[in-house]
């Protein structure tokens, strides 16, 4: 049956569209009962990114209005004005889209992470309202498996992409883990705050907050678990500190070398690891020259994550061989399709005659033990397998070869099968 | 025995060069060859084994007595404490040090005769067993210390010059390596310790002339015992204890590979 998929995404729509076109959990549900009306199958994803409705019916075109119209009913704007961000894909180059999606080859920064959980969230939420078949159940699977080869055999997710994770990474080159460290927050800037999140993510111990405003700095404080200080105690919480998050607006270096050089006598060697992502910068550059100190500005931060996200995109190319490998096996499953009537029909006639057979002999076959009774079924079932083996086999093939119609049709009619095969399906091109 | 010992030679160091090459490799195309590496110190490995069982079985005493000998078993010695937890993903640059090294000192056993048939030796088998196991286990210990710490400056340079790069290759932290380049030396110490001890209570017992060797050895104990002494009492770290960490490799070099096959054998 075809496969549709409607959908946008960052690509052709921009964020204030993707709004409207989100679903949360309870409109996707409803969203999936209405889509499925009929008995089609239907999947909704819906990330921050994108929002894309999946669909397998007899009537693709019917099927492509009806999602047209959910999503005109959700963001509440006409036809004409959703047709332009919107896609339609079916078939094949469908599921090859979704397979590019899982494997994070379709995101704004390449192998993220999180759209493998909302491809799975989407497949789960179908499954419970029943609304998955046999194509979007294999689709699916197929996906999440892609997804997760992509991210196995190729080293597309493993550097950081953002400033805030790129730093966090680099802390962890100086320090084993983050587990217990010591965080000291200079100032409170939107950037500092992902970082310290996702610092704070990794385990660090206890952070220390130091602002020239002290309700600030208590405020901050308060959200992190935390205690500040003011920016005069700078200097003494060095001394114990293992990672520096800068961020005031301060027109001058709040932290000099030679403060720092005091710090690090008392540290007996520890390490400690700036970041310094204000402008004008907070820590002055000749930290870097001391002995245990390492030192990163926003602009040191950009250039990691950009030479990341270049290696990403080499690995990017590794990744579409998988995709295009996972595509092959779709497709010759769904080609499978046109033959598994014919073969199941096959076997099921030929293992009535056995049936038959055996109960007609019945009068000459009721002298037998129970043991050669049970041998002469297992005989008879071996026969008919082994007669079967290489047809099933053979349209197998054909169907892989696009010719599975011509040889179900010429089965059914060899054999006088009754005509069971799926009206609206047609012999592929 | 010596056609068996070449047989065995060459898949050794075949192994131990491919892993060189693949861990260079592995540098430009991070992932990639770092599955064959792994392999080849394998195999290079289970060959040297291979190699040491058959020189053990057709000696008649302690077959690594001579100065190309233990160079093989030193070569071994190293390998196989790499191999312990050197392959594992995070350590796998130090295969960057340590294989290219293997395979050199390899060749260098045998253009000197000691994969072949063992030599006899003027001293007993047991003394020799100690004095030499302990003395060259140190000193492999030492060689992958001396590797950490390589790895160490290799890293803290990237760090400290802000590669853009730098997080591309998976490597330890700065502070695993510093741990565990103390935590080597500070076992290999009394091996070393226990080892030049045997040597020296020998050389007493008999009355023999104390050697150039003999002295270096001391100098070498000296400066890793200053390198445990300086961390733990002056709170040494990073950068200067791995220079000092390299200062007693080099020590290592010259009594192991350029002085000791020309005045202690």
């Amino acid at each position: 049956m075809p496969l549709v998929l409607v959908g946008t995404s960052y690509q052709r729509a921009p964020v204030e569209l993707r709004e409207l076109l989100a679903y949360d959990p309870d409109l996707r549900r409803d969203a999936l009962g209405r889509l499925s009306t009929d008995g089609a199958e239907a999947a909704v994803l819906s990330t921050c990114n994108r929002t894309e409705v999946y669909g397998v019916n007899p009537e693709p075109r019917e099927l492509e209005e009806r999602i047209y119209g959910e999503l005109a009913g959700l963001s509440g704007l006409s036809h004409s004005e959703l047709a332009p961000a919107l896609y339609t894909v079916t078939d094949e180059a469908a599921a090859v889209h979704l397979f590019r999606v899982a494997a994070g080859l379709d995101s704004m920064v390449p192998g993220e992470a999180q759209i493998l959980g909302q491809v799975r969230d989407a497949y789960e939420a179908a499954r419970e309202k029943k609304t998955a078949g046999p194509t979007l159940h294999r689709l699916f699977r197929q996906a999440l498996r892609v997804g997760k080869r992509v991210r196995t055999e190729t080293a597309i997710g493993e550097n950081p992409a953002s400033v805030s994770s790129a730093a966090a990474e680099l802390a962890e080159r100086v320090f084993e883990n983050l587990e217990g460290r010591r965080i000291l927050l200079l100032g409170a800037g939107k950037t500092a705050d992902l970082t310290a999140a996702n610092l704070i993510s990794r385990g660090v111990g206890e952070i220390v907050v130091a602002n020239r405003s002290p309700e600030r700095a208590a405020a901050l404080a308060r959200r992190f678990g935390g205690r500040a200080v003011g920016l005069d105690a700078v200097e003494a919480e060095l001394a114990s500190t293992d990672v520096v998050v800068a961020s005031t607006s301060s027109q001058g270096f709040v932290l000099s070398a030679p403060q720092v050089a005091r710090a690090m006598k008392e540290r007996r060697g520890r390490p400690i690891f700036f970041i310094d992502i204000a402008v004008p910068r907070d820590v002055d550059p000749a930290v870097i020259e001391l002995e245990g100190c390492y030192l990163y500005d926003i602009d040191d931060l950009e250039r990691v994550v950009a030479e990341s996200v270049a290696g990403r995109r080499e690995e990017a190319v590794r990744a579409e061989a998988i995709v295009s490998e996972e595509a092959d096996a779709f497709r010759a499953w769904q080609l499978s399709l046109d033959v598994v009537p014919a073969i199941s029909s096959l076997r099921a006639r030929a293992e009535s005659i056995r049936r038959e057979e055996l109960e007609r002999a019945e009068g000459r076959l009721a002298s037998l033990s129970p043991s050669q009774r049970r041998a002469v079924e297992a005989l008879t079932s071996q026969i008919v397998a082994k007669l079967l083996h290489q047809p099933t086999v053979r349209m197998k093939e054909a169907a892989a070869g696009a010719d599975g119609v011509l040889y179900a049709d010429a089965v059914r009619h060899l054999f006088g099968l009754g005509d069971d095969a799926d009206p609206a399906r047609k012999p592929r091109q | 025995m010596t056609e068996t010992a070449l047989l065995l030679f060459w898949p050794a160091l075949a192994g131990y060069t491919e892993a060189a090459v693949a861990y260079a490799g592995d540098t430009v195309r991070p992932g990639r060859l770092v599955r064959y590496a792994i392999w080849g110190v394998r195999l290079g490995w289970l060959a040297q084994t291979a190699l040491l069982v058959a020189q053990a079985a057709s000696a008649d005493g302690f077959p690594w007595g001579t100065w190309a000998g233990s160079l093989n078993l030193f070569v071994w010695m190293c390998v196989g404490v790499y191999l312990i937890w050197g392959c594992r993903a995070p350590f796998r640059l130090l295969g960057l040090v340590v294989m290219p090294l293997a395979a050199v000192l390899l060749v260098l056993a045998w253009a000197a005769g000691g994969v072949g048939e063992p030599a006899g030796s003027q001293f007993g088998d047991v003394f020799l067993a100690f004095h030499v196991g302990l003395i060259l286990a140190a000193f492999a210990a030492f060689t992958l210390a001396a590797a950490l710490a390589s790895l160490y400056l290799w890293q803290e340079r990237r760090l400290k010059r802000r590669t853009p790069g730098v997080l591309r290759l998976r490597s330890p932290s700065l502070e695993t390596l510093d741990q565990l380049t103390g935590r080597t030396i500070a076992v290999a110490l009394p091996a070393l310790t226990v080892g030049a001890g045997i040597g020296l209570a020998r050389l007493e017992s008999e009355g023999a002339a104390f050697d150039a060797i003999m002295g270096l050895t001391l100098l070498t104990w000296g400066v890793y015992a200053a390198f445990l002494v300086l961390r733990w009492e002056a709170g040494w770290r990073g950068r200067r204890t791995a220079y000092l960490a390299l200062a007693g490799f080099l020590l290592v070099v010259l009594v192991r590979v350029v002085l000791t096959p020309f005045v202690h054998f």
